[in-house]
């Protein structure tokens, strides 16, 4: 069974973002790029389950800037077999990515697609459920646990009351939930390694796919500060002034 | 001005309150409010919302295919309906929303606008990014918008005065993509963590699962719902449904309690709406004071129980 995994580069998730002051977006020029958190653990899935003997090839797919090459390093480092780069500058959305995925997972032919529940970017949480619509394929979105079986596969996803288990039959499309697994550290060698593992760049206009945005961001502000507070002395001190000064209790 | 399609969030006999949020989000953009409710025996859920007030019609899509409402076989039926003539198809940002509205959106070959905590006009709408960070303002010129509201940014709608009718409606059924196998619930007697009046949670300074009846004492004493960080629900003290934050839950309660919490970026993505903002912490330095109105530094292991005998 072959995988493939979407792998998006993103403003490292430790990076405290600006806005831009004319209100045109956030600053992403020299600020540290990483893989989308989510996606490391997308790619560490898809590894185990290869070394488990459940999947013999693993693809990394990245639709983005040339840049975005770094990313797909990360995923062949971390055990990836090869990658794909779709290379545009274009802001990407979610159905336009979908449409790319969808083009791609037509030529690959993959059982299953992991991608990341969500980018920590735009944090849409789109991808992955409007890839399973354009494919007419079963969608198990934050998943906390895959085990594929004889032409179906279990997932357990995280919902807000707690868990659901579905079973989807393959092919289908699986999204990365925090709990899925703990992605591994690539190693020095593997890092090596990675330089030399085929890495192939194809053009959305390649695929016949339009990724022109659907929606116009107009403004991009930023929230309204919280006034910071006071300390307390104690904790008779906290329990008057939640009584007397903020009437909550 | 074209209608709005709500789709009930539900469990067949009762509406989650997710759904109110929507209608008061719809109530905001204009035009006739019908609430689409799909399940399996959810006649009580759709006279639930025909009592929401602003609600002109219930459409009720009652087949064993929508026991679980798997996104599969509901996203088809919400499609169909919306071709009959909608402008907007709106969801609550829960897990279930957002499970089904970017399903639905790519089936009509339109973007999908997540989480929205604003209305400008009927095209137009604002949306935190980066963590709540950033709030952009975006504007969509598909003919159809699929939009998840955040709960925590529109007044639930009230749950009784409207008299809507309820009309039957049918769609193609299992799509035999999926199959619902079981669900683990958490069993609490406290309110749901996005609905309660207070939320006490707790990091990884809580230490272990163990020395979380503490917080749960606190809890009861203030009929507060218990949520943690991701670091306390990756140690295994809680379960995945108590995770406050970007990628968990996001709560804007009149008090919240942070208890051995840092205050990362991604755990105030979920809670700096909230209302009042309380956190003891032992270290003086924790970025969480930067945004608590009221910050107490000391060991949570005297200061909790201390606060929980005072109250
Ligand atoms: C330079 C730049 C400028 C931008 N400007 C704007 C702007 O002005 N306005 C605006 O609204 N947005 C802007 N964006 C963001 C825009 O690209 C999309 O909104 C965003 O990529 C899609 O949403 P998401 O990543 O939150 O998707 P999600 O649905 O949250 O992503 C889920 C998963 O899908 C997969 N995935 C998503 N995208 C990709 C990808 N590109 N390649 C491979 N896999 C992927 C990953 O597995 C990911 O975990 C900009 C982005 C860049 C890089
Ligand atoms: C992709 C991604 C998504 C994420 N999503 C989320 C999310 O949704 N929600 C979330 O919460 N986090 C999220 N995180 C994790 C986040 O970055 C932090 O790691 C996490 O919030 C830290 O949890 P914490 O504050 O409990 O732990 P720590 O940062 O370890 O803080 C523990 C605190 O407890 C205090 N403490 C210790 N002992 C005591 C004591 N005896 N008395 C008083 N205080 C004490 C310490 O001083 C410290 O400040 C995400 C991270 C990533 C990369």
């Amino acid at each position: 069974m072959r995988i493939l995994v979407p792998v998006k580069r993103v403003v490292d998730y430790n990076v405290k973002i600006r806005v831009k002051a004319d209100g045109s977006g956030v600053e992403t020029a020299n600020v540290k790029m990483s893989m989308n958190p989510f996606d490391e653990i997308a790619v560490e899935e898809a590894v185990r389950l290869k070394e488990a003997g459940k999947a013999s090839e693993i693809v990394a797919v990245s639709v983005g800037p040339a840049q975005a090459q770094e990313t797909l390093r990360t995923a062949l480092a971390m055990g990836a077999d090869r990658a794909i780069l779709v290379q545009t500058d274009a802001e990407t959305q979610p159905l336009a990515v979908a449409k790319v995925l969808k083009a791609l997972v037509e030529k690959e032919g993959p059982q299953l697609v992991i991608l990341g529940k969500q980018a920590i970017d735009d944090d849409c949480n789109q991808t992955g459920q409007m890839l399973a619509a354009l494919l007419g394929w079963g969608q198990g979105t934050f998943a906390s646990k895959v085990v594929p079986g004889e032409g179906s596969v279990a997932v357990t996803r995280e919902i807000d009351g707690g868990l659901e288990t579905v079973d989807l039959t393959l092919p289908a499309i699986v999204t990365a939930d925090l709990r899925l697994n703990e992605p591994r550290y690539a190693s020095l060698p593997n890092i090596m390694k990675a330089k030399k593992k085929p890495l192939e760049t194809v053009t959305p206009d390649s695929l016949g796919v339009d990724v022109a945005p659907r929606l116009t961001t107009l403004t991009v502000v930023e929230p309204a500060r919280r006034k910071a507070g006071v300390k307390v002395a104690d904790v008779a001190t906290l329990v008057d002034k939640l009584k007397t000064e903020a009437r909550v209790i | 001005m074209a209608n709005i399609l709500v789709v009930a969030e539900h469990d067949n006999a009762t509406l989650k309150p997710a759904t109110l949020n929507a209608v008061t989000a719809a109530g905001t953009i204009g035009g006739d409010i019908h609430v689409l409710v799909a399940g399996k025996g959810a006649q009580a859920a759709a006279e639930a919302a025909s009592k929401v007030a602003g609600v002109a019609k219930v459409l009720l899509a009652d087949d064993s295919a929508y026991e679980h409402q798997l996104p599969e076989d509901v996203a088809p039926l919400v499609v169909a309906t919306a071709k009959g003539g909608y402008g907007h198809v709106l969801a609550g940002a829960t897990s279930v929303g957002k499970n089904l509205a970017p399903r639905v959106a790519a089936l009509l070959d339109v973007a999908a606008i997540s989480d929205i905590t604003g209305v400008v006009s009927a095209d137009t709408f604002e949306r935190p990014i980066y963590a709540g960070n950033a709030i952009a303002t975006v504007q969509s010129k598909d003919a159809v918008k699929v939009v998840t509201v955040r709960t925590t940014a529109f007044e639930t709608a009230a749950a009784t005065g409207g008299s809507a009718s309820v009309e039957p409606v049918s769609g193609a059924g299992a799509a035999g993509l999926s199959r619902f196998v079981s669900a683990e619930l958490t069993k609490s007697e406290r309110p749901e963590l996005t609905a309660a009046r207070v939320v006490v949670s707790g990091g990884r300074g809580m230490q272990s699962g163990e020395n979380f009846p503490l917080l749960e004492a606190l809890a009861d004493k203030l009929g507060a719902a218990v949520g943690a960080s991701r670091a306390a629900v990756d140690a295994g003290f809680v379960p995945n449904d108590y995770q406050v934050g970007q990628t968990g839950k996001i709560v804007a309660p009149e008090l919240y309690i942070a208890v051995g919490i840092s205050g990362a970026i991604q755990h105030l993505a979920g809670m700096k709406d909230s209302k009042v903002i309380v956190a003891i912490n032992k270290d003086e330095e924790a970025p969480i004071f930067q945004v608590a109105d009221y910050g107490l530094v000391a060991d949570l292991f005297k200061a909790v129980p201390e606060l929980e005998q005072a109250l």
